[in-house]
């Protein structure tokens, strides 16, 4: 909502810089966006006076001018356009000064003479024909008698260019404050002055308005209120300066005078006005009446619309003349000829009209007001404000009489007066004096201990309500400041700990975070290979998603890693080693949330990166979370990833990891020209398997024995199998396993490989025996042949 | 023999400064001191010595001795000494050559400034707490006082799931959640994502994070709401920072505010950063509404709360400079390595 300085000092006088104002009116609930003076990039133009105008001698087109700028000298101008005289008044850019575009102009020559500057246009000073109907737009702004035409005087001031217009961000619960009285009642109270309100009066007109005009309200829900009043012999005319100034500061351009005063009035009150011809209007009813099912109206914009039972609108005898609170029908404009018009100050429901405007798609200036619930009481003033505008620009004849079908009066909302209340819940101390004092200020009555809000406060229904208004005007900034009292201990849970675990491992693991978007286009589960009948492809989807790639919510988060990955690889990042702590997002039908589980992400790629160092992260975060019982199988058929080079982590049957290269179609289709590994592992598992207890293990007392151990197996042995199968059999003392070799070559043989592995053996208790050991051994390597490894002469 | 004595003193003394390395050392260690030394030698003559004499040549001997074994182990680590610089100044390496490279990943900007967040909420006894981000459009709007067909539905383009489902918006359904499952004194703040259709560009993203906190108990009042967010402003900006309480409207919250702290780039007086004003808006805030209260089961004539809302994205882009959010989420590595 724009506000006019200049419009707002009708109704408060107040005087202070625009700094203040904007942070005065801010900090009492008007929240100030901005404020800016009109033509305030305009730079040294005044009003001149054309002295002398004669032909340029070297041109057909041009005029040379001398002009009177007030400077004490006559100035020589030279210009081309055609429709300046001798005498007339001309704002005058001297050299030097800075037109509406931001253009400096400075003297020069033209055609040999010297011009000490420019004669400007209405665009030139920012202005249209709308602002001043008389001028031409492509000539000289000639100043007409409605501009003060004193010679040197500052241009903005002689044509009314020197506004100052406020805008301020109006909250949805404040619609009274789209208006002027609106924002003066909130200034007054603001700086403690008076409001100057006008009582609306209409002078004796002619005839009787109910002889002209029938109004019937059917559905009482949703139309509240209809005034209507009729204006004949409407002289249709451009209005005058003062009305068009005003409009221009609110950013409404103005049209004739029967649109504007329409405009002026709903600026002015908030109140949304309607003008229509009565030609148009069969039978002079007017209906107020649910649409009929597939009725059919063509607005105002041209545009036929096929209404619903839902809407509402404003209908003669034989058919709808305009979605009511929205849009007027296609004949319902003032034309050259319309000769008497009818008057619409009405109030609807909010809601009904946010309704139709929506479902039509065409939300207007109407509508946004309306739809945040205007108040009804003031429908007459509002109507009885235009009629007096008509008399004051004599647009008109004014009807006599109103024709007010108040259905639904409001009830106006009524609460008890408690200032004790307010004062303990905001933690002031105000007198209950000075609460009712600032309650009158805007517009409250206090009485007898209640309070009664005034009609165009929709928003009041509460104590806190009450509250909020006196804590607003005592000013949040002087309401004292209090620590939180009492004790409250703050723990973490179990899990927010575990979290902070993994996610402190996986960057000492050399790691970074990322942090991706938790919707994903479908076309990611294509792109990592998911098969058609995967469950994760049951996802859930955004019914009006900003666009397809971000319009699943996903249920594996390997794709956005995979795009992270792709997006470092194209931006030639030689390598990537990331981790994401991701949610996921499983259904559970289309009517129920879905499961939001964690799963930890790990992703790189680099010249360095191999399976084994990733698998090596897996390893130390398992470990960190205290599992050390786990089987890595080979994993063959996870379709994002190499069948070759894959593992899948398997703690008591059910995978809590898998870890792999990705499979190079996969790569292809993210783009990226590297091998690539990811791990995804099921936080929710991990958590549930997890024994963070650390209980302290004596440090050995007696020395180690170690026995180096190789094997030839078949190449397609896992290690870790045979590795398994010899601690299985070696005893107590066995303390620990380990592979320290492991090649393949011509001296193994075909399809052969060699493992070594070190083992080392102790007890707790004394220096172990060397047929202890060499006991163990032969177990070890008894499994180890059972497995078809022989050992290593 | 005393003057053989001393000669052998001076001529040792003399044999020991001159030499040069420990071979040397010892030989003239062996020289003079070894049992077929000259010292000994001496010392063999001494039977020939008067009873009387023998007890002070005697101690002239052992004088001698010590004296020529102190010179002795003086040289010895003058002579180690040198020899250790010398080998140690073979040893010398290029120390501007860079260090190994230690593999530590990096922290996400937004998780940093999260984790800040936390610390000082947990250290006002703030326990944090998470919702579900796919949520009942209940949880989301009506029990927050926002109805269908409430305009301020208008200001946060919602994506839906279903007509009863959507992608939370705002962590504000949280506050419903806290009180339906714990009951008061309450102290949560809650952080997590929320989604809005708005589409990308520098300052907008249809997916961003905010951190809801929330207050019950007896006797709450709009000061400790302004302790509260006053604490937290200095605890995040320095102790000097100043905050600004506005009027503002959220149809869960009334009274309700926005909160500006004082511009922590040019203290007040008005910068690019908080575009001339002194003061940057960093969340919004307000007292529990009755409505809200009752729909958490929570009975409002006996208790009282305050609730805020606090955008990480800005507070991150504030604290790192950061002037496009799309960064964020891009994850450039070269951008992580930053923080």
């Amino acid at each position: 909502m724009n506000l006019s300085k200049r419009w707002l000092g009708e109704f408060v006088q107040v005087e202070d810089t625009d700094r203040n104002f904007a942070e005065a009116l801010t900090l009492s609930g008007s929240k100030v966006e901005s404020y800016e003076h009109e033509g305030a990039v305009l730079e040294n133009i005044v009003v001149g006076h054309v002295e002398e105008i004669e032909r340029h001698p070297d041109s057909d087109h041009l005029w040379v001018c001398k002009i009177d700028d007030g400077s004490g000298d006559i100035i020589q101008i030279i210009t081309g356009a055609q429709n300046v005289s001798k005498g007339d008044y001309v704002p005058v850019a001297r050299h030097k000064s800075v037109i509406a575009s931001g253009d400096k102009i400075t003297a020069g020559k033209l055609r040999g003479l010297e011009s000490r500057g420019m004669l400007c246009s209405l665009g030139e000073l920012g202005l249209s024909a709308h602002d001043f109907p008389y001028a031409i737009e492509d000539g000289i702004f000639i100043l007409g008698d409605d501009c003060d035409k004193t010679i040197g005087m500052d241009i903005r001031e002689s044509i009314g260019l020197n506004d100052t217009i406020v805008e301020f961000e109006i909250t949805s619960n404040r619609p009274d404050c789209l208006s002027i009285i609106g924002l003066a009642r909130e200034t007054a109270a603001t700086y403690n002055l008076p409001l100057n309100l006008h009582t609306p009066e209409v002078k004796p007109g002619i005839e009787d308005v109910n002889d002209y005009l029938k109004v019937d309200i059917e559905c009482k829900d949703k139309c509240y209120r209809y005034c209507g009043a009729v204006v004949k012999n409407v002289r249709v005319a451009p209005s005058p300066r003062w009305m068009r100034e005003r409009l221009r500061a609110e950013g409404v351009r103005p049209i004739n005078n029967i649109v504007d005063i329409t405009n002026y009035v709903m600026l002015e009150y908030g109140q949304p006005m309607h003008a229509f011809d009565l030609r148009y209007l069969n039978g002079n009813h007017v209906i107020v009446r649910n649409a009929k099912d597939g009725e059919t109206i063509t607005t105002l914009d041209g545009e036929e619309r096929t209404l619903t039972n839902e809407m509402m609108v404003i209908a003669d005898e034989k058919a709808p003349v305009a979605v009511a609170g929205v849009m007027g029908g296609e004949f319902s404009g003032i034309m050259d000829d319309t000769d008497t018009i009818v008057f619409e100050s009405a109030c609807f429901n909010g809601v009904s009209v946010r309704r139709a405007a929506k479902a039509l798609g065409m939300r207007t200036e109407a509508s946004a007001r309306f739809e945040k619930q205007l108040n009804p009481d003031d429908c007459d003033v509002c109507l009885n404000r235009a009629l007096e505008l008509i008399q004051m620009l004599d647009a008109g004849d004014v009807v006599n009489g109103m024709v007010d079908n108040y259905a639904t009066p409001k009830e106006p909302v009524v609460l008890p007066f408690m200032p004790e209340w307010t004062n303990k819940f905001i933690g002031i101390d105000v007198p209950a004096d000075e609460q009712a004092e600032i309650l009158r200020k805007i517009g409250f009555t206090v009485e007898n201990d209640k309070i009664t809000a005034p009609a165009f406060r929709i928003d009041i229904e509460h104590q806190a309500d009450i509250s909020e208004e006196i804590a607003r005007f005592y000013g949040y900034n002087n309401i004292p400041t209090r620590e939180l009292a009492g004790v409250a201990k703050a723990t973490l849970t179990e899990r927010q700990r575990f979290n902070k675990l993994l996610e402190k491992t996986s960057m000492g693991c050399g790691l970074s975070e990322i942090q991706t978007f938790s919707f994903i286009s479908p076309k990611s589960y294509d792109k990592i290979r998911l098969p058609e009948n995967s469950t994760l492809r049951n996802c859930v989807t955004i019914m009006n998603p900003l666009g397809e790639d971000t319009s699943v919510m996903r249920t594996t988060a390997i794709p956005s890693m995979l795009e992270v990955l792709g997006r470092n690889y194209a931006r030639k990042n030689d390598k990537a080693a990331l981790y994401e702590l991701a949610t996921v997002y499983l259904s559970n039908g289309k009517d129920e949330l879905p499961d939001e589980n964690q799963s930890l992400v790990l992703g790189m790629y680099g010249k360095n990166y191999t399976y084994y160092s990733l698998k090596g992260i897996v390893e130390k975060i398992l470990s960190v979370c205290g599992i050390e019982d786990y089987n890595v199988e080979p994993k063959k058929d996870a379709s994002a990833f190499h069948p070759g080079r894959t593992g899948e982590f398997i703690v008591d049957g059910k995978q809590i990891a898998i870890c792999g290269e990705i499979h190079p179609a996969v790569l292809e289709n993210y783009g990226i020209g590297a091998r690539a590994y990811v791990a995804v592992i099921d936080v929710e598992y991990l958590f549930e398997k997890a024994n963070l207890v650390r209980i302290y293990k004596a440090l050995p007392k007696f020395p180690a024995t170690t026995r180096d151990l190789a094997f030839v197996a078949n190449i397609d042995m896992p290690v870790l199998k045979l590795e398994k199968a010899i601690s299985d059999v070696s005893g107590k003392f066995l303390e620990n396993i380990e592979l320290f070799d492991i090649f393949t070559g011509a001296q193994i043989g075909e399809n052969k490989k060699s493992v070594a592995f070190n083992l080392r053996f102790r007890s707790a208790e004394r220096t172990l025996t060397d047929d202890e050991v060499n006991s163990a051994v032969k177990k070890a390597i008894k499994a180890a042949e059972e497995l078809g490894a022989v050992l290593r002469g | 023999m005393r003057q053989q004595l001393e000669e052998i003193r001076k001529n040792a003394e003399a044999a020991l400064k001159a030499t040069n390395s420990l071979e040397e050392l010892d030989a003239a260690r062996v020289k003079y001191l070894g049992k077929k030394g000259e010292l000994t030698a001496v010392l063999k003559q001494m039977g020939g010595l008067s009873a009387e004499e023998r007890p002070i040549i005697g101690q002239v001997a052992n004088d001698v001795r010590e004296y020529i074994q102190n010179e002795l182990d003086e040289r010895i680590s003058e002579l180690k000494a040198a020899q250790q610089e010398a080998k140690l100044l073979t040893e010398t390496i290029d120390v501007t050559l860079p260090g190994e490279p230690c593999e530590v990943g990096n922290r996400h900007p937004l998780s940093i400034v999260l984790d800040e967040v936390k610390e000082i909420f947990q250290g006002m006894g703030f326990d944090i707490i998470s919702g579900p981000e796919v949520e009942l459009d209940y949880y989301n709007f009506e029990a927050l006082n926002i109805p269908k067909d409430h305009p301020a539905r208008d200001t946060q383009d919602t994506f839906y799931i279903t007509d009863n489902i959507l992608l939370r918006t705002q962590t504000s359904p949280c506050q419903i959640r806290a009180m339906e499952e714990r009951k008061p004194p309450l102290r949560v703040i809650s952080p997590g994502r929320v989604y809005r259709s708005d589409a990308v560009d520098a300052t907008h993203s249809p997916l961003f994070h905010q951190i809801e906190g929330l207050v019950v108990d007896e006797g709450i009042t709009m000061s400790d709401l302004k302790g509260t967010l006053d604490t937290l402003a200095k605890k995040l900006y320095g102790p000097e920072t100043k905050t600004r309480f506005r009027p503002h409207h959220f149809p869960f919250t009334e009274p309700s505010c926005e909160v500006d702290v004082s511009c922590f780039k040019c203290g007040g007086v008005g910068c690019s950063m908080c575009k001339g004003e002194g003061w940057v808006e960093i969340l919004g805030a307000g007292m529990v509404h009755p409505k809200v209260l009752k729909n958490g089961g929570i009975d409002p004539e006996k208790y009282s709360g305050f609730a805020f809302g606090l955008g990480l994205e800005r507070l991150v882009m504030f604290r790192f400079g950061l002037d496009d959010m799309r960064m964020l989420y891009e994850n450039d590595v070269r951008f992580l390595e930053q923080f």
